[in-house]
């Protein structure tokens, strides 16, 4: 039973091949086993959202997948979301709206904010607050997350 | 221009928003520990069966390793010793009982859950009211009738007055128990040096030198022997403040080893043993004059401090902190206090942001509104009746007020909300059968405060002064050492800001170092609203002392007085010329060209600032709009608007950030919030589906006016704010609550005023009706 | 808090998934879809079982299809996939009217329908859905394929009459007559919590009067149903405030509550009467 399978986690365009026991988790295959740890653990039970990690093109929970079931999918982490040095607009913005303090909950918000503006560019306002009660911040009292979300999605439609 | 007072971008984002911020539990170990834990409130621990092979720890291993036992001199405070694992008892649900280490995380869980332990259970008790009667089961022996501590105050006058006074009004507030929950819960990771013998502990601490501190007292270490890191912490809000016994074991277990040993707390081990507070009872009189002035206060104030005292502050500090500062931003010189810490069979409590003021506030607001009432007056103006307004002003726990601005701060929260329109649409919402609310909290908030303070509580360890080390480099760089840890508050930028100002350089050239035990100095680290006024405050006194001498040195190269000299812009210049220096320039001749200063100067540019204040009060009115839905009894706060003073403000941004945050936690604390025991002393609401803090959709919208009162206790002038949003909104969010269903009979005098509580309020005034 | 151990097949087909759970299922073996629900318990170890038969990979459960008469929605099928109408009927609407209140946009983008169904938490808004309407679940297993009425479906507070070996392969709703009016409406603590309380209702209009009413009450008992009390209140009757106060009445008098530590019996029944007045108001607003 603690038989480990060899996989080969894709994240950020590069290929972690590792062995993993079937019961290991995404999040802590991604943070422990490759060493990406930009992706914060805060419950492990789905609830807060420290966790989210875009995989094939969807936000979702990195808590609640096991990392076998990610073998061979795009995944995307905080690690890879700036070009370069250039900031993604999300993570601009986070920073000029004072969207984070301690900062530990943000890799969550800006792969969740990221994740849905990628795939639904013009959600609404109402929609997008729906989106970002998600995810659990216990700094900012979340106004300041929510004008940089705004602020950055505006800025993601330009292009 | 200057840096102070401007909202710039902060340092610490860069790295935090790359996923480059690096956190305890980001670090890898050889050995991974899982606690076993008691899975009852009370007994007597027989027997621990692990299985074969496994490496496991219990209490009998930890030979010659003293209890936890924090010391207060003062309220007949009995002394309770913690075992870092339970010994021959276990108190409460969560317990440490022992240690399992193994190769990787899963694999310590596999043997801990196959650890079985015999306990004997006794019966528990976890009210703090029950724990009180006669015949309760007794949690410590050292500790009768289980109070730990108790206060009493009573002014001189007190009787007379409130014989003579023309109405007594009595407010009996519950506060329920609760849990500070950082996103990040508590970490640490401890590696042996074979080469020194010496262990470094990284975790995830508020105050890594007091922590170093304590566990080489319990362990009889020599303080060189540990290094404390405190890397990025993942918000503390006062539960990192307090001594983890896990540490006390991955140092031992690291030393025992000699090799690296780590733990990461999961969110239910947080909620069960993380530490709790504000579980509080007070019952709170106030005898009042014809005018409705406020003459004198009675309280009795019981705080249930679950199992054990916590390190460094003891229980005393809910409610003693209680105690002192009831009276709030009030007038009123006549006061009479009961205040009694109660051991019971819960977790342990330690300070939550705003530490018990949240709890005061919202039971000093309720009689204040009570009142109102009572002579048929509005709230407003029974606040502006009995705000303090000619400073200083000493409180009748002798507190002295620093300027303030109570009364402006209610007229501009009252100007800003327009009451009449509110109450207007209140009005015709009510017609509509739609129940909304407008409730006003008036407070102080008292931070940056010394030494003198701690000790007036009779505290052995006394947190009061930072020590800031300021160090211009060869480069013309510049590194700030401070002994404050800063977990989130925007220390490092707004330092920078600081000293800034005072070498005529900008920010980004600044560094602040803090969070290790072998760079920075010994402080006290970041709590209690403290670290802008004290560290900030030191760190003045570093940089002046650092300018005074980069004037000197530039007086000699420019061959000009002293007084001409100015710093700005990255150069030292003399005024009303054209003749510069750079700054890294005077720098680089401190270091390597002190022959030329002929025994004047000393080397070096590095100046050290000490800095213990006496304290300087913050203040604020909030207010909060809601909308009561009497079928279901859900609250929505519509909206929320401060009028805010914490004197000068360093850096706006960060400093709305701090409110704001504080604000959203005072409305989970007000309507959410509540770790619950069954009967046998078992959690309830262990997980975050249970334990809700707030998610963006619980917040609304915040509005903030600032008044800039500065403070003549605080070299910066500025006060501290990190409480001030977590102590006033409670209080505003209940009394808009009871706004909102005033027309029912109905008062809720508890927090969380949930739905639940609400609806059975609602139903019994039906039922009357 | 990590899972224990357990092995975990990857079936690519259906028998071959079948073929293994009928293996797996004596020995503690559970068949893992979206995971939402069940990954917390065992991450928790409330749940602890040896073999994992994810069916992630298992061709054609993807899919959702439609007779003209119902709505055949596959095993694989996430909850996201309802953020959008999936059919052309009123029932599409329905379905993506509740979807909204499922959880978070990420549980949505991995939780399936049917595994909420087979994990039949009582305040699921799916098994609402289903009992409410009447689903037909489609149970499979090496000893041949079954179908379950929704209202025998449900068993209890996450227990159902599937078999331990029995997969549910898929859930079938029926179309709703075009002329359908629906309303749902839940209560809980924060945005995106369990429900407290769910009601979903629907029913005709005939003549100005409702006829066909199903009123469906979720999270309130240990698994959703039908009040027929309810329904016999709203039948025959014209839509307003009078008839749908004594069809949230019924409900709450009809209705054996759960209690737990934030909802006691009284509560709950306050919650029951919000929750299916409201659900009433919204289908005729």
């Amino acid at each position: 039973m603690n038989e480990k399978t060899a996989i080969t986690l894709a994240i950020n365009g590069r290929d972690h091949p590792i062995t993993v026991e079937p019961r290991r988790t995404l999040a802590d295959a991604i943070r422990e086993d490759c060493g990406q740890t930009g992706t914060h653990i805060g419950c492990e039970h789905g609830i807060c959202g420290a966790c989210t990690v875009i995989v094939d093109g969807e936000p979702v929970r990195s808590c609640l997948m096991f990392a076998v079931q990610a073998d061979g999918k795009k995944i995307r982490t905080i690690e890879g979301l700036a070009n370069g040095d250039k900031l993604h607009p999300m993570q601009q913005a986070f920073m000029d709206h004072h969207g984070l303090q301690c900062g530990f909950c943000t890799p969550g918000f800006l792969m969740l904010a990221v994740g849905v503006l990628e795939r639904e560019p013009e959600i609404g306002d109402d929609d997008l607050l729906d989106v970002l009660a998600s995810n659990l911040c216990r700094c900012t009292g979340y106004q300041n997350i929510i004008k940089a979300v705004r602020a950055a999605a505006k800025e993601m439609r330009k292009g | 221009m200057t840096w102070v007072g401007r909202a710039i971008r902060r340092l610490e984002d860069p790295a935090l928003i790359t996923g480059q911020g690096r956190f305890t539990a980001d670090l890898p170990a050889v050995h991974w520990v899982r606690f076993v834990r008691s899975p009852v409130a009370a007994g007597k621990l027989m027997k621990i069966s692990a299985p074969k092979g496994a490496m496991v720890i219990a209490a009998a291993e930890l030979k010659g390793v003293k209890k936890i036992t924090p010391m207060l001199h003062k309220f007949n405070y009995k002394p309770v010793g913690q075992p870092v694992l339970a010994e021959s008892m276990v108190r409460f649900t969560g317990e440490l009982i022992a240690a399992v280490a193994a190769a990787s995380e899963e694999e310590a869980e596999d043997i801990a859950d196959q650890i079985e332990l015999s306990i004997d259970e006794t019966t528990p008790v976890t009210d703090a009211h029950a724990a009180l009667k006669a015949g309760a089961p007794q949690v410590h022996a050292e500790a009768p009738g289980n109070v730990i501590l108790e206060g009493k105050v009573k002014t001189p006058d007190f009787d007379a007055v409130w014989k003579n006074a023309h109405k007594i009004v009595k407010v009996e507030a519950r506060s329920r128990r609760q849990n500070a929950t950082p996103m990040e819960a508590r970490s640490g990771h401890a590696v042996y040096d074979p080469s020194n013998g010496r262990v470094t502990l990284t975790c995830t601490t508020q105050m890594p030198h007091l922590t170093r501190t304590a566990i080489c007292d319990v362990l009889g270490l020599p303080e060189s022997d540990l290094r404390v890191i405190a890397p990025d912490v993942g918000g503390g809000f006062g539960q990192k403040m307090s001594l983890a016994s896990e540490y006390v074991v991955l140092v031992w277990l690291a030393r025992k080893l000699k090799s690296s040993v780590a733990w990461t707390e999961d969110r239910r081990e947080n909620l069960i043993a993380g530490f709790h507070s504000r579980d509080q009872h007070i019952t709170l009189e106030g005898a009042f004059d014809t005018n409705a002035k406020l003459l004198a206060l009675k309280a009795d104030i019981i705080s249930n401090i679950g199992a054990y005292s916590c390190f460094p502050t003891t229980c005393g500090v809910e409610p003693l902190m209680a105690m002192a500062e009831m009276p709030g931003p009030y007038d009123v010189q006549q006061y009479a206090c009961l205040a009694r810490g109660v051991v019971t069979n819960t977790c342990t409590m330690a300070p939550y942001r705003g530490v018990s003021r949240p709890v005061i506030t919202f039971t000093l607001e309720r009689l204040m509104d009570k009142a109102a009432r009572a002579f048929a007056i509005d709230p407003i103006d029974i606040r502006r009746r009995n705000l303090v307004d000619k400073f200083p002003y000493k409180s009748a726990m002798g507190l002295e007020y620093d300027d303030a601005s109570y009364k402006e701060t209610l007229e501009m929260a009252v100007k800003a909300v327009d009451v009449p329109a509110f109450r207007k649409r209140q009005k015709e919402a009510r017609a509509k059968g739609r129940h909304l609310g407008i409730g006003f909290a008036t407070f102080s908030e008292r931070t940056g405060y010394g030494s003198p303070a701690f000790a007036a509580r009779g505290m052995e360890i006394t947190p009061g002064w930072e020590t800031v080390i300021v160090s211009v480099d060869p480069s013309g760089f510049v590194e700030a050492r401070i002994g404050s840890s800063p977990h989130g508050q925007g220390l490092r930028t707004t330092l920078a800001q600081i000293i800034a100002d005072e070498i005529g350089i900008t920010p980004e050239m600044i560094k602040v170092v803090h969070g290790d035990t072998d760079r920075a100095p010994y402080g006290w680290g970041t709590f209690a609203s403290r670290s802008l006024v004290i560290s900030g405050g030191a760190t003045l006194i570093a940089a002046q002392k650092v300018r005074a001498k980069l004037i000197k040195i530039a007086s000699h190269m420019l061959e000009a007085a002293p007084d001409d000299i100015v710093l700005a812009d990255g150069s030292a210049k003399v005024a009303g010329t054209d003749r510069t220096i750079p700054i890294a320039r005077l720098a680089r001749e401190a270091y390597t060209q002190t022959h030329r200063f002929k025994g004047e100067i000393e080397p070096g540019l590095t100046e050290t600032g000490h800095y213990d204040p006496p304290g300087t009060f913050s203040n604020a009115c909030h207010v909060a709009i809601v909308e009561v839905d009497v079928e279901t009894g859900h609250v929505k706060v519509e909206k929320f608007v401060v009028a805010e003073d914490a004197g000068r403000i360093i850096n706006p941004m960060i400093a709305d950030g701090q409110v704001h945050g504080g604000i959203a936690q005072g409305i989970g604390n007000a309507l959410f919030e509540e770790i619950i025991y069954d009967e046998n002393g078992g959690i309830l609401t262990a997980t975050l589906a249970d334990y809700l803090p707030p998610t963006a959709h619980e917040i609304p919208p915040i509005e903030l006016h600032h008044i800039e009162t500065p403070s003549v206790n605080s070299i910066t002038k500025a006060k501290g704010l990190g409480e001030g949003g977590c102590i006033g909104a409670p209080a505003a969010v209940i009394s808009a609550i009871n706004d909102a269903l005033s027309t029912f009979g109905v008062e809720i005098d508890e927090m969380p005023a949930t739905p639940q509580r609400i609806r059975a309020a609602l139903r019994n005034a039906e039922k009357t009706a | 808090m990590k899972p224990a151990p357990f092995v975990r097949h990857v079936p690519k087909t259906l028998e071959e998934a079948l073929k293994i759970l009928a293996e797996v299922a004596p020995q503690d073996g559970r068949v893992l879809a979206g995971g939402q629900s069940l990954v917390p318990i065992m991450a928790f170890r409330l749940a602890k079982p040896a073999h994992l038969v994810d069916i992630n990979e298992v061709a054609g459960l993807d899919k959702m299809t439609s007779d003209g008469k119902s709505l055949a929605i596959g095993a694989r099928v996430r909850h996201a996939a309802f953020h959008k109408s999936v059919v052309d009927n009123p029932l599409g609407q329905l379905l993506s009217e509740v979807a909204r209140h499922i959880a978070h946009y990420p549980i949505r983008m991995r939780g399936t329908f049917c595994g909420s169904l087979a994990h039949a938490d009582p305040a699921s808004e799916w098994c609402l859905v289903a009992a409410t309407l009447d689903a037909i679940l489609v149970a499979k297993s090496t000893r041949g394929e079954r179908t379950i009425a929704a209202k025998v479906f449900f068993a209890g507070i996450m227990s159902t009459a599937l078999a331990e070996d029995e997969l549910l392969a898929e859930a079938r709703l029926p179309l709703l007559s075009k002329d359908t009016i629906f309303g749902f409406n839940e209560f809980s603590r924060r945005a995106g919590d369990f429900a407290m309380a769910a009601s979903l209702v629907t029913y005709r209009l005939q003549a100005g009067k409702i006829a066909e009413a199903r009123v469906g009450i979720g999270g309130a008992e240990s698994f959703p149903r039908r009040v027929v009390e309810a329904e016999a209140a709203l039948n025959g009757k014209t839509p307003g405030d009078t008839v749908f106060r004594a069809a949230a009445e019924a409900t709450a008098k009809a209705i054996d509550p759960l209690e737990d530590h934030q909802t006691n019996a009284d509560y709950r029944r306050d919650l029951v009467r919000a929750v299916v007045r409201r659900a009433l108001e919204q289908s005729a607003s």
